[in-house]
């Protein structure tokens, strides 16, 4: 056990030692891998970003139920039953009279509304389904519409489907873009590995000679193929936190002008590992291949 | 320690290196495998570090039969075996004291105890005094030597060299020889192949004669 672990400690540190005594390469190949970690990462952080301003408007998901404006107190109970029996989430009443003293409140409106002779708002009703998926809110809006006295049911499910479609659409393209960069790094492992065995080829000879095991000598390169992708990593998430820190003031003004705050939200330390892991299980993927293949001609 | 029944080797083209050969070599002997250049000496020697297989017949060492031999258990084998090439095979870019390290570091000693082991096969050879310099920095006499150091850390208990003094000048090969024979005086199977006479006649070893691939003495 203890040999085990100093084995691989010597591994570790010999990995360590290979990729500080090429620093050129070994800076080459970090950007190579890092820049193609930023733009799935970066990607994602984006995508979090836009499904947190979905959330965010999940005030949109609401169906607004406007009645005729003849309709009574009667017609309102009705309306009231029917949406009891549908059981859809939560609703709330409107009555005219508080949707024109809001409308009072608020200061552009005051004079507008003060001009008017009597109260030209409906009863409505705002009612807010559990279950927020277009196709389900589309349903209810149809059925909502069918009612007796209900002069329009809004529904802003053109905007949702789109919000949603795009997502999904952005999510197919990122993992897309993830796995094309996923192969690059493997790539560019398999050829410094490669090229890392070819340099080491009297050492491993000598090694063999000697009773070094397969696993003794492949070792070292996995930890340099996984400790490559796992800085590879790191540097990716360096990366994506600059451009967050140079889109923050633009995003922060864009978001302004909508009269919303909004921020990119930066990744954490676990999406920070989780970059560094994959990077780390990328490379030693590439390691593993490669040395396969390279270590066939010492055989 | 070493024992050959009916060995033949045939290398892909056809052409025989060893054919039908059967000897014993018993723990501690110090035995030369002589014979002109291409008799089949240097095939011998890799068939008993198990570099190569045997196409026919049997080769025990160590208790161990190499022609059954998984692959997977062949460091293990190695690791009985300390082994010197003509070509010394150091590595050059480390110190003398790294290269002795090195089978030490594969059988996984603790760092402590494998410089305390490679000082001592170091000094044992004569050249502790040079541990920190680079093999390239070395004399193809010394260089021989650390190559010995380095076969014998792991205290094998065969000792097997192909050619060990072909590239030095008849002083160093004296000493390299020498060096040899103490080991097969502490009781360790030594095994030489050269195409080296005199030494022969100086050490009177167990000779084992080869002639294209037969074994003729």
């Amino acid at each position: 056990m203890n040999a085990w672990f100093s084995q691989h400690r010597a591994a570790l540190a010999s990995a360590f030692r290979r990729l500080w005594s090429t620093p050129l390469n070994t800076v080459l190949s970090l950007l190579v891998i890092g820049i193609a970690l930023t733009l799935p990462g970066f990607g994602y952080v984006l995508l979090d970003n836009l499904r947190d301003l979905g959330n965010n408007a999940s005030g949109v998901q609401q169906i607004s139920l406007f009645m005729n404006l003849d309709a009574d107190k009667k017609d309102i109970g009705e309306i009231e039953n029917r949406l009891k029996q549908a059981a859809t989430g939560k609703w709330r009443f409107v009555p005219k009279e508080e949707a024109l003293k809001r409308m009072q409140a608020s200061e552009d409106m005051a004079e507008i509304v003060a001009s008017l002779p009597r109260n030209p708002l409906p009863d409505a009703f705002i009612v807010e389904p559990t279950n927020s998926e277009p196709e389900a809110l589309e349903i209810l809006r149809k059925e909502i519409a069918g009612w007796p006295k209900v002069a329009h049911v809004q529904l802003d499910s053109a905007w949702v489907k789109r919000f949603d479609a795009f997502l999904k659409l952005a999510k197919l393209a990122l993992w897309m873009l993830a796995g094309i960069f996923a192969a690059g790094l493997v790539a560019v492992t398999f050829n410094t590995i490669r090229l890392q065995v070819l340099a080491q080829a009297a050492e491993i000879e000598v090694a063999r000679m000697i009773g070094a095991t397969d696993a003794f000598i492949r070792r070292p390169f996995y930890y340099y193929g996984a400790l490559q992708g796992a800085l590879g990593g790191l540097l990716a998430a360096g990366l994506v936190f600059g451009a967050l820190t140079l889109l923050a003031e633009p995003v922060g003004e864009l978001a302004a002008l909508y009269g919303g705050s909004f921020s990119l939200r930066a990744p954490g330390a676990i999406e920070v590992a989780a970059l560094a892991a994959i990077g780390a299980f990328l490379g030693w993927l590439g390691a593993q291949l490669s040395v396969s293949l390279s270590l066939r001609k010492f055989d | 320690m070493i024992v050959a029944s009916n060995l033949s080797k045939r290398y892909p083209g056809g052409y025989e290196a060893l054919k039908d050969i059967s000897f014993e070599i018993s723990a501690g002997q110090m035995v030369f495998i002589t014979g002109h250049s291409g008799a089949g000496k240097s095939t011998l020697v890799k068939l008993i570090a198990s570099i190569e297989r045997p196409t026919a017949g049997s080769l025990v060492v160590n208790g161990q039969n190499l022609s059954a031999l998984r692959r997977s258990a062949i460091p293990y084998v190695r690791r009985h075996l300390g082994m010197v090439f003509q070509d010394q095979k150091l590595l050059f870019d480390r110190s003398a004291l790294d290269n002795v390290l090195l089978p030490l570091q594969i059988a996984g000693l603790p760092r402590r105890e494998a410089i305390r082991r490679a000082s001592a096969a170091l000094d044992k050879v004569g050249l502790l005094a040079r541990e920190k310099a680079n093999p390239i920095a070395l004399s193809g006499g010394e260089q021989q030597r650390l190559a010995i150091a380095r076969a014998v850390v792991n205290r094998p208990t065969v000792l097997l060299a192909d050619e060990p003094t072909g590239n030095l000048d008849s002083d160093s090969a004296a000493d390299i020889l020498e060096i040899f024979a103490e080991f097969h005086q502490v009781g360790v199977t030594v095994v030489v192949a050269t195409h080296d006479q005199s030494w022969i006649e100086r050490y009177h070893p167990n000779v084992l004669r080869l002639d294209h691939g037969r074994l003729v003495a």
